[in-house]
């Protein structure tokens, strides 16, 4: 069906929405709350997607969702006592929705006995949970009298093909609560009349006495014969709405030789109990309805909620426009190449030496704001809270906890910090990838645990905050920490680091981000076969972040992610160093230095260490360290760098130039080209010239460089 | 990997020489003829991979074809450009000494390259094309871009 | 003149699927994400029929009802709700609140349309 797919991608949409709403409700359930519209709110969640999903054929989902739906009802109808066992069971049933979710999204099958599971689960709450004494468990049906219509499947052709014009008298008197209902009988008669040839009469004997005074009520009722070839369902589907409302006898003229069966005609099934004659009192005809129904107390439909009722998570809903991503994307691009644009006039404003024109110098500013103000419109435009993400991981942790027997709990921190949404998406796998992790390998057994003094359960914590122009991402456990002495060992023996190599904690504690590097002796179902953390350094460094490690053994581990705020714009400094203009992102940038002479020391025959306050910085040759030829100049003074980096500290890089600061745009490398160790991106310069984006951690490890600096640190310290 | 162009067989290659030899690219491949650029060179990069180059905006790598095929780098020369080369969503610039012509051929007249041109070139080349001056090598685009690149297209 | 509808659910894939079979019915369609903006809409549009959804949150759909039938100038406004459910007991149910049909969920988009017309006698 044309536009199904854009349907199918809203269900999905909203499917996420409400599995988040679920989320917080159960949260909320945990923390103690016993809110009992938290409940319904549960139930609905569920049943509404359970609804929708059937619009598209999901059976797993739908199932699935039906029987957790079943448990649900039970609950909120006190049937179930909702315990912390059955809350867990909530839970899980709430991951397992999830996945079934995910899978249905992306077409993907799921594992039969996992759901088998589940199912069996829900299936084993209600059979131990229902209580038998009220009979509420008797399907209802039964107990539904002779007003309720079992559509019967009447089959007059008896295989014969060919549908013979049939003619039926209608008998037809509404009740006044048929018109109560919405209901018309001319239309209910036009309804008839298009199945067929039809002819209508009032029926004149039971027209009230129009003197008497009690009229209030209409009383007509129609006698219609209809000839049709629709067939006897057709006729009484007309009728489906109104029935109970009204008296309705609908008898087929036979032909004379045919037998009346029992029961064959609609009529007979209803006007067995029913009298056809005028209902003396309205009011006594609802009263016999609700009798002959017996349905359990029908709870009465809540009034019209205190308008001043607040919905219950306190939040209005703001007016909302929903757009396509595309167009989004083209916002993007063209912000983009609106920087760059901005960027070569300011460059040629600068070459024609008019910055004297204080005009001319105001309006290029103005357009440099503006510019960046639009830039931050946009990147508003695709922000979006990391709480998705993060409840995600928090099923990943239960998930991962499950499987490999450990007890884990996560605590999730600064939740709607916003980041853009292609980086929320981008973001998934690795960070599905660490908190998987530093469950596996991070945490240690229960057992383990108690031996240690420490809580049997271990915490994951995940945090997300802004930081001067960054947003920071922590995973971090408290665990055993990593064990250095076998990262140590694995890398030698991988050949990622020389033999004897004397490497700090941290560079020892950045190996794990090498490619090939795994200390997995069986490959972890989990943690993913060989896949290795260089995967995770890798993708956050295609977002224009960094990826760092902190550990201490016996208490833990925490992974650190950075990321650029404008996803596609970075903040730089320029510099020029072999000959070649390149850009180190602002964020790495501590100062630039010109060292006296003095404050160089000389380690070795290629080492050389900067003092500066009272501190020993690896000097690192920048042009040397990428291979570029060394620039000409004619400067004798060192020009120096002084970088941060997550490996190895600060360094001091050695350059030619260093420039003004640029804000760039970042353009990647991997499309056309490839990965290239020390650099990140690549971005164009206001002059129509490349320069390359440096990445400040790629380019100080060890095995960037072949060789360590530690000793010379080591030396340092000593001094 | 070669599809016939029309329906009548054809195919039209861009001829060009490079390290003195003849080589030529279907031209269904080729994006744009450029001349010189300025081209930024990458950190460590291999001898064939001469830098990037700005295309527009677009960040695309340029290789010096000759180098490509151990013919040594390519001798500058006003005569030298830039073949902008397209294989799916990747772009890449060739740097090649001069261009000669574009040639109209029929598909069934390339001839299989024998085996003796030996060396790691031989995966880039697909076929020979006899020219009035000589035979040509007819260039593997696809194969070339899998083998140069860092990352497997 | 069109017929104008009014669709209350709290599911924006059933509100825009609702919302895409009657219009290209050529149904005029509004919408209401739940019972109590329903009930405003209603009040504001004066429309010609009511789709409801049942479950919804501050008011379900038997609150909006009988909201709406309180008003004997109401009674006859047809309401369709739109349900899951197809066991007897709730068509009752439904037919007590003062519904005037129903719609099975999922939906052909054809059934949708024949239902509405059938209860406002359009063609």
């Amino acid at each position: 069906m044309a536009g199904q797919d854009s349907f199918r991608n809203l269900f999905f949409e909203e499917a996420e929405d409400l599995l988040g709403t679920l989320a917080d409700d159960i949260a909320r359930l945990k923390s103690g709350e016993r809110d009992e519209e938290i409940v319904h709110s549960i139930f609905r969640a569920v049943h509404s997607i359970k609804g929708s999903a059937g619009a598209f054929a999901l059976k797993h989902l739908v199932s699935f969702a039906h029987r957790f739906e079943t448990v649900l009802d039970a609950v909120r109808s006190d049937r179930l006592a909702l315990t912390p066992d059955l809350l867990r069971i909530v839970e899980r049933s709430v991951d397992h929705l999830s996945v079934l979710t995910e899978a249905a999204r992306n077409d993907r099958g799921t594992d039969q006995s996992t759901s088998d599971a589940a199912l069996a689960v829900l299936d084993a709450c209600l059979e131990g949970g229902v209580d038998v004494g009220s009979g509420s468990t008797l399907p209802m049906a039964e107990r539904v009298l002779v007003f309720s219509f079992a559509p019967l499947a009447l089959d007059f052709d008896d295989g014969e093909a060919k549908p013979s014009a049939q003619a039926f008298t209608i008998r037809f008197r509404p009740h006044p609560a048929l018109y109560d209902n919405g209901h018309e009988p001319a239309l209910l008669i036009a309804n008839l009349a298009e199945l067929g040839s039809i002819e209508t009469d009032l029926d004149l004997s039971t027209l009230p006495d129009w003197s008497s005074p009690d009229i209030i009520e209409p009383a007509f009722s129609w006698v219609i014969r209809i000839e049709t070839s629709a067939g006897l369902p057709a006729v009484q589907e007309v009728f489906e709405f109104v029935e109970g409302l009204c008296e309705l006898s609908i008898s087929e003229e036979h032909a004379p030789d045919a037998l009346p069966a029992p029961f064959d005609t609609f009529a007979d099934a209803v006007s067995a109990d029913v009298p056809f004659s005028p209902v003396p009192d309205p009011a006594a005809a609802r009263i016999a309805t609700m009798k002959l129904t017996e349905s359990p107390p029908v709870a009465p439909p809540s009034p019209a909620v205190a308008a001043s009722a607040p919905a219950s998570d306190g939040t209005a809903p703001q007016p909302t426009l929903r757009v396509d991503l595309d167009r989004i994307e083209r916002l993007f691009n063209a912000v983009g190449e609106l920087i760059i644009n901005q960027s070569m006039i300011a460059q040629r404003v600068d070459d024609l030496q008019i910055q004297f024109d204080t005009d001319m110098t105001a309006h290029v500013e103005s357009y440099r704001l503006l510019a960046r103000d639009i830039q931050e419109a946009v990147m508003a435009i695709r922000a979006q809270p990391v709480k998705p993400l993060f409840q995600r991981m928090s099923r990943i942790v239960r998930e991962a906890a499950e499987g490999t027997g450990k007890q884990a709990q996560i605590i999730m921190l600064g939740e709607a910090t916003e980041i853009d949404k292609t980086v929320v998406e981008r973001l998934a796998d690795p960070l599905t990838h660490m908190v998987r992790n530093s469950v596996d390998h991070g945490l240690e057994s229960p057992e383990d645990r108690r031996i240690a003094g420490k809580d049997p359960a271990g915490t994951i914590w995940l945090s997300a905050a802004h930081r001067s122009g960054s947003v920071v991402i922590t995973i971090r456990d408290d665990g055993a920490g990593l064990n250095r002495e076998k990262v140590l060992k694995v890398a030698v023996s991988k050949g990622l680091v020389p033999e004897g190599a004397d490497l700090s904690e941290a560079e020892i504690d950045n190996l794990i981000f090498l490619p090939g590097f795994s200390t997995a002796s069986a490959t972890s179902l989990l943690s993913g076969r060989g896949v290795g953390l260089d995967v995770v350094r890798t993708a956050v460094q295609a977002l224009g972040g960094r990826v760092g490690i902190t550990s201490r053994p016996g208490k833990g581990t925490e992974f650190t992610i950075c990321l650029p705020l404008t996803l596609a714009v970075l903040d730089g400094m320029l510099i020029s160093v072999g000959g070649t203009s390149m850009i180190v992102p602002i964020s790495a940038v501590l100062e630039t230095i010109r060292p006296l002479p003095g404050d160089v020391q000389q380690i070795g025959p290629d080492e050389r260490l900067l003092s500066i306050r009272g501190r020993y910085v690896p000097i690192i040759d920048l042009a040397e360290a990428l291979g570029f030829p060394p620039a000409e100049t004619d400067d004798p003074a060192m020009l120096l760098l002084l970088v941060e980096t997550e490996a190895r500290g600060t360094c001091a890089l050695l350059v030619n130039r260093v420039h003004d600061q640029r804000q760039v745009v970042i353009k990647g490398l991997e499309g056309n080209y490839g990965q290239v160790a020390g650099v990140s991106a690549a971005t164009v310069l206001g002059d129509g010239q490349i320069a390359l984006i440096l990445d400040p951690d790629g380019i100080v490890a060890p095995s960037y460089l072949g060789k360590s600096l530690a000793g010379a640190q080591r030396v340092a310290a000593l001094t | 990997m070669q599809d016939p162009a029309t329906s009548l067989g054809e195919i039209e290659l861009v001829v060009f020489c490079s390290g003195g030899q003849s080589f030529s690219l279907d031209i269904r491949y080729v994006r744009e003829i450029r001349g010189q650029s300025a081209i930024t060179q990458l950190p460590h990069a291999p001898e064939e991979v001469l830098g990037v180059m700005n295309l527009r905006g677009a960040v695309i790598p340029v290789f010096d074809l000759s180098s490509c095929f151990g013919l040594g780098p390519t001798a500058a020369d006003p005569r030298n450009v830039i073949m902008i080369a397209m294989n799916g969503a990747r772009m890449i610039g060739l740097l090649v000494q001069a261009v000669s012509e574009i040639v109209s051929i029929q598909h069934s007249s390339i001839q299989d390259a024998p085996a003796m041109l030996g060396g790691p070139a031989q995966s880039h080349i697909s076929g020979l094309i006899p020219l009035a001056d000589g035979m040509s090598r007819v260039i593997d685009l696809p194969a070339l871009i899998q083998r140069r690149l860092p990352v497997p297209a | 003149m069109a017929i104008t509808v009014l669709a209350i659910d709290d599911s924006r894939t059933m509100r825009s699927m609702v919302r895409r079979a009657l219009g290209a019915a050529g149904f005029i369609c509004e919408v209401a994400e739940d019972g109590v903006e329903g009930i405003r809409r209603f009040a504001e549009l004066r429309p010609d029929v009511i789709i409801t959804d049942i479950n919804m949150p501050r008011m379900d759909g038997f609150g909006v009802i009988e909201a709406i039938r309180q008003d004997a100038a109401n009674r006859a406004v047809p309401i369709l709700v739109l349900t899951t459910e197809t066991a007897p007991e709730f068509k009752a149910r439904a037919r007590l609140a003062g519904a005037t049909g129903w719609i099975v969920k999922p939906f052909e988009d054809q059934s949708l349309v024949q239902v509405v017309r059938r209860v406002t006698g359009s063609l």
